[in-house]
């Protein structure tokens, strides 16, 4: 299969596995068996009965509802943008793809700030929001306008490179065949990018759920009220209820590994429909 | 069925440059016509504003007698095929033959019945049946092309648009998919515009060849015009193996390096372009009309021999045909004689000059 002369020396290849699947086991599988180790020592009665605690209870609803919510609008957003900037040459469309990988390298922490500056007691827009008696900060809508932010790129990324490599030839046959901007949209361009969609859904969702510093900052940490499921681990860790703690982060360890086998059956079933994409 | 297509003055640019240049151009009803240039000539851009896929800068585009400047694409009713295909690809054949019916609004689209008698008929037409239920990634190159241009025809075009429909194929289907296209031409009876940097293509398959080179229209005419009566120097030199040689023209005689010959020269005079092709060289017995010539080299060519000579130092090499019995050989001095004369003053601004 390789050739010989420019292959590594068995021991140098053995050498290189060993230490990534070492890492691998010490970092990442250690850990994650050490939440479901923690969950369940003292049994799976204490562990499931966490799950009928009402603030846990109300803590994962929070975490659906800003994910249900979330996740469509980066959908919305992520295939204007994506459609807007592979079709479409506008002045600022490059300025426009640097401002969509904006939230990958902002700190989290800075973007829930950004919101409390914006929108707390004493923001620039925090007068307005007392005076229509709204609450953005320390309540729901901040924790979903912070988790849109911090998810902005996910699905916009997976869309992009895979739209500017089709280019706009099935588009423009569609047109010339007589069918509509829409009918176009929903007929060629959204069947030709939906594996990649589904991927970048699952990534966006994973970690809208996930999110923790940005929600942290705007959520106040109100038990059963503003706390979403990362929040809660962190409240009964603090709180030295550890198989509490563990047990919730068992459950977003769940989702983080029902994220990876679905990212890993997209690969392996549209493999070369997602070529395009960039890795994560 | 058949309607012409008027161009009156149509531009467009892009980015500073002028892609097509105010370009008037005339497409007779029925007619197969090449737009043959090189890269970057406008041919494309032409094709794609009268598509409607690009949005003219000036000048009109009238399909028959309306005029079709402003009207969208999809409202054009014209038949487009792209070098790649551009097929569905997550449709079936079938599926994308029927997609032109299927997207219109309920009062005009047909029946389903009636589509897929359609596409039934159309896949007999392109020579697919049977394949209507495969993916177009299940297909090869040519057979995708077919369906290209099957899902063009089924929305009953006016007029019929080929992008180099046969540039991404390798040469044998480009040669069994040109005479195809020139049958279905035949019988369906389409205004059709195709675009080529063949120029073998376009002089085979086209009724008329227009010649574009920055935007604007060299020549149009029969590939007859355009391969025995260039009107410019660029189609003297862009069609048919043409070398370009400079000399010196005066009044019925110009002067090839040292060499000096008479030749009507029309009004031609001073520093002229001479193109010559290898069938226009005769070799011959030497005398007052005779070039000589050294051999460089001398190769086969299928069913004859070519030699590469030069008339004197520093002037570019010319090819010669000769018989395949011929034992020239290199380093030979041989006295030719020229059978055609395509001259053209040296225009101050290089290949672009008319003919004088």
């Amino acid at each position: 299969m390789r050739d010989a002369a420019i292959a590594e020396s068995p021991w140098v290849r053995w050498l290189l596995i060993a230490i990534a699947v070492g890492f691998l086991a010490l970092f990442l599988l250690l850990p994650l068996l050490a939440v479901f180790a923690q969950a369940l020592s003292r049994g799976l009665g204490p562990y499931l009965s966490t799950f009928a605690d009402a603030d846990t209870q109300s803590a994962i609803r929070l975490t659906l509802l800003v994910a249900a919510i979330a996740v469509p609008l980066n959908l919305v957003f992520g295939i204007a943008a994506a459609w807007a900037i592979a079709k479409f040459s506008f002045p600022g469309k490059s300025l426009l793809v640097s401002l969509i990988d904006l939230p990958f390298s902002v700190s989290p922490v800075v973007s829930g700030l950004v919101y409390v500056l914006l929108f707390g007691a004493k923001g620039v827009l925090g007068p307005l929001m007392s005076d229509w008696d709204f609450k953005i900060i320390f309540a729901v809508p901040g924790i979903v306008l912070a988790t849109v932010f911090v998810t902005f790129p996910f699905i916009a990324r997976e869309l992009i490179p895979l739209m500017q490599e089709q280019g706009s030839a099935e588009e423009e046959a569609a047109l010339t065949l007589g069918a509509s901007g829409l009918r176009t949209f929903l007929t060629v361009t959204l069947p030709n990018v939906r594996w990649a969609l589904l991927y970048g859904v699952l990534l966006c969702n994973a970690r809208a759920m996930g999110e923790f510093g940005a929600v942290s900052v705007v959520s106040g940490h109100i038990r059963g009220v503003t706390n979403t499921m990362p929040l809660h681990v962190e409240i009964l860790y603090n709180e030295y209820d550890f198989v509490a703690a563990f047990a919730v982060a068992s459950l977003l360890a769940g989702l983080a590994l029902v994220t990876l086998v679905g990212k890993s059956v997209l690969e392996w079933r549209h493999g070369d429909e997602l070529a395009a994409v960039r890795r994560h | 069925m058949a309607v012409a297509i008027t161009a009156q003055g149509l531009g467009k640019v892009f980015n500073g440059t002028a892609a097509v240049d105010r370009l008037d151009l005339a497409v007779e009803p029925g007619e197969l016509l090449a737009l043959l240039g090189p890269s970057g000539s406008g041919k494309t851009t032409l094709l794609r504003l009268v598509a409607g896929l690009e949005a003219p800068d000036a000048g009109r585009l009238l399909f028959g007698e309306e005029d079709a400047t402003r009207l969208a694409a999809r409202q054009r009713r014209v038949g487009f095929v792209f070098q790649h295909y551009a097929l569905f690809k997550h449709l079936t054949v079938a599926d994308n033959i029927a997609y032109g019916l299927r997207v219109r609004p309920r009062r005009t689209r047909p029946p389903e019945a009636e589509i897929q008698r359609r596409v039934g008929e159309l896949l007999d037409l392109v020579q697919l049946n049977g394949l209507g239920k495969r993916r177009p990634a299940q297909l090869s190159g040519g057979q995708r092309q077919r369906v290209a241009l099957a899902r063009a025809l089924a929305v009953e075009p006016r007029v019929l648009l080929l992008d180099e429909p046969f540039g991404a194929l390798d040469a044998q289907v480009r040669r069994d998919l040109r005479r195809w296209l020139r049958d279905i031409h035949e019988r369906t009876g389409h205004t059709t515009l195709f675009v080529t940097h063949d120029q073998e293509e376009a002089l085979e398959l086209a009724d008329r060849v227009a010649i574009l080179n920055r935007g604007r229209l060299e020549q149009i005419g029969t590939p007859d015009d355009i391969l025995d009566r260039p009107a410019t120097a660029f189609v003297a030199g862009f069609v048919g193996e043409a070398v370009r040689l400079a000399v010196e023209a005066a009044p019925g005689t110009i002067r090839i390096g040292a060499q000096p010959i008479s030749i009507p020269t029309g009004d031609v005079s001073g520093p002229a372009a001479l193109f010559i092709r290898p069938r226009d060289l005769l070799v011959c017995d030497d005398g007052p009309d005779a070039l000589s010539a050294r051999v460089i080299a001398v190769r086969r060519t299928g069913p004859a021999r070519r030699a590469d000579i030069s008339f004197g130092p520093g002037l570019p090499a010319v090819e010669v045909e000769l018989p395949a019995t011929s034992s020239v050989r290199k380093g030979d001095t041989l006295h030719v004689r020229l059978t055609a004369v395509r001259l053209f003053s040296s225009s101050r601004r290089g290949d672009d000059g008319r003919q004088s």
